[in-house]
């Protein structure tokens, strides 16, 4: 096994590319690690990315946010503009894991370990965020809900590796917001989860929005026929209703030991219409 | 292939070789010979090994050795200043906040973490900011007391 640590992405991806064996990147490592320990990878090369330049750094830009690739977790919250904006965003990566591995984890692992119940990916594709995908040829663009092939898969090629993830710029009276279900208070998987994104108007009118739901699926699962439920609304009672009734028929969940069908299509409602409810307060709406 | 490293621990500029494959709590333990973190679950659900790397709680056990070049790690063994215990170590044991001690390493750097980002914290966020730590014996009350305890102190 050998370790390398390139300065610049094109070298990573150099390295990567032309490695013959098994090649893994290496960011927080705290999906990378525990595979190592339990045997299910042996890598033949590790290409920590860490030392590129900008890679662990948040930039607000005219576009939005640019979040590098090796950005610890636990620094997005120490970000005021961007807690501010993504309040969702935020609350969805730090509730990976504990405070230990939220001081190594990143978006751009979570989202690339590719499991189902990645807290930071529904919030993430409710946001509408893209990751900055770089090659040795160059580098291309992927909106977020596309990155996850299923469970454990990733549609990166070889050669291809996240150097950042983009937030859009936000739109005034805005607000999203990620719920997860977990029968601990901390320290645990999501059983269901769910990330609303919206903007209202001037009269509380819902204008734009996106919803994505988590662990009920092979991947995380953009919505579409959800936000357009929620749409030209105020968000009333009638309008949650029927938020959740197509938030649990939008469910392939499995039936396991964490949560039965029944239960996870059921609660992937119940989050739907609650974290909805949070958005909406935080856009400014009543 | 082994990777030469030069990091600097509890302040001290410290040299080793390790291979690409340890762990920072097996080169702290094994070549380092600080055996103050503790290899609970060796999988980052535990805590026993925590440690904090440039300013970060981490998992020792979740970081390469060879990822050390040029970073500062703080542990267990730079806690104390020389004789005199860190309030929070006074207070564990002035408060019965450990019973076997394989925990409580880690407990400590957890709870030095949190009262560094937030000097005054509530019991609530006391109990997130150490969900990371598992201890099996002491029911974790007599922890949360004894940081609070040190976290007064600490804000004097």
């Amino acid at each position: 096994m050998r370790y390398e640590v390139p300065v610049t992405a094109k070298e990573a991806a150099s390295l990567l590319m032309k490695e013959k064996g098994k090649a893994f990147v290496l960011a927080g490592g705290t999906d990378l690690l525990v595979k190592m320990k339990a045997g299910v990878v042996a890598p033949d090369l590790i290409v920590d990315i860490k030392a590129i330049k900008g890679i662990k750094e948040i930039k607000k830009t005219a576009t939005g946010f640019t979040i590098g690739a090796a950005v610890p977790c636990a620094a997005l919250d120490e970000n005021a503009a961007l807690v501010k904006a993504w309040p969702g965003v935020v609350e969805a990566a730090n509730l990976i894991g504990s405070k230990q591995v939220q001081g190594r984890c990143t978006m751009a692992g979570n989202l690339c370990n590719a499991s189902p119940a990645a807290d930071s990916v529904p919030a993430l594709i409710a946001a509408g965020a893209k990751v900055v995908i770089t090659s040795s040829k160059g580098s291309r663009k992927l909106a977020v809900e596309d990155v996850p092939a299923g469970v454990g898969r990733n549609n990166l090629k070889k050669g291809e590796f996240i150097t950042a993830i983009e937030l859009p710029k936000r739109a005034p009276k805005s607000g999203d917001a990620y719920l997860r279900f977990i029968p601990r208070t901390e320290m645990d998987i999501a059983v269901v989860s769910c990330a609303v994104n919206l903007t209202i108007d001037g009269k509380g009118i819902i204008t734009k929005a996106r919803v994505s739901l988590g662990a009920v699926a092979i991947t995380a699962l953009l919505v579409k026929e959800a936000a357009k439920a929620i749409i030209g609304t105020k968000l009333d009672d009638a309008t949650k209703a029927k938020l959740a009734d197509i938030c649990s028929a939008a469910c392939k969940p499995i039936d396991d030991k964490r949560g039965t069908v029944e239960f996870r299509t059921t609660v992937a409602g119940v989050l739907a219409r609650r974290a909805a409810e949070t958005a909406y307060t935080r856009a400014g709406g009543k | 292939m082994g990777v030469h490293v030069q990091t600097t621990i509890n302040g001290d500029a410290v040299e080793f070789a390790c291979g690409v494959d340890e762990s920072l709590l097996d080169v702290l333990r094994n070549r380092v010979g600080l055996t103050g973190a503790k290899e609970g679950c060796g999988t980052g659900d535990c805590g026993a090994c925590s440690v904090i790397l440039d300013g970060r709680l981490v998992c020792s056990c979740l970081v390469l050795g060879a990822e050390m070049n040029g970073k500062s790690v703080e542990t267990i063994e730079g806690m104390a200043d020389g004789n005199v215990l860190h309030p929070l170590q006074q207070h564990f044991i002035d408060g019965a906040a450990l019973q076997c001690g394989v925990c409580t390493p880690g407990f400590l750097m957890a709870a030095q973490a949190l009262l560094r980002k937030n000097p005054d914290p509530t019991e609530e966020e006391i109990r997130f900011g150490l969900a990371g730590n598992l201890c099996r014996c002491t029911g974790y009350d007599k922890i949360v007391r004894a940081v609070q305890a040190a976290a007064k102190e600490m804000r004097g």
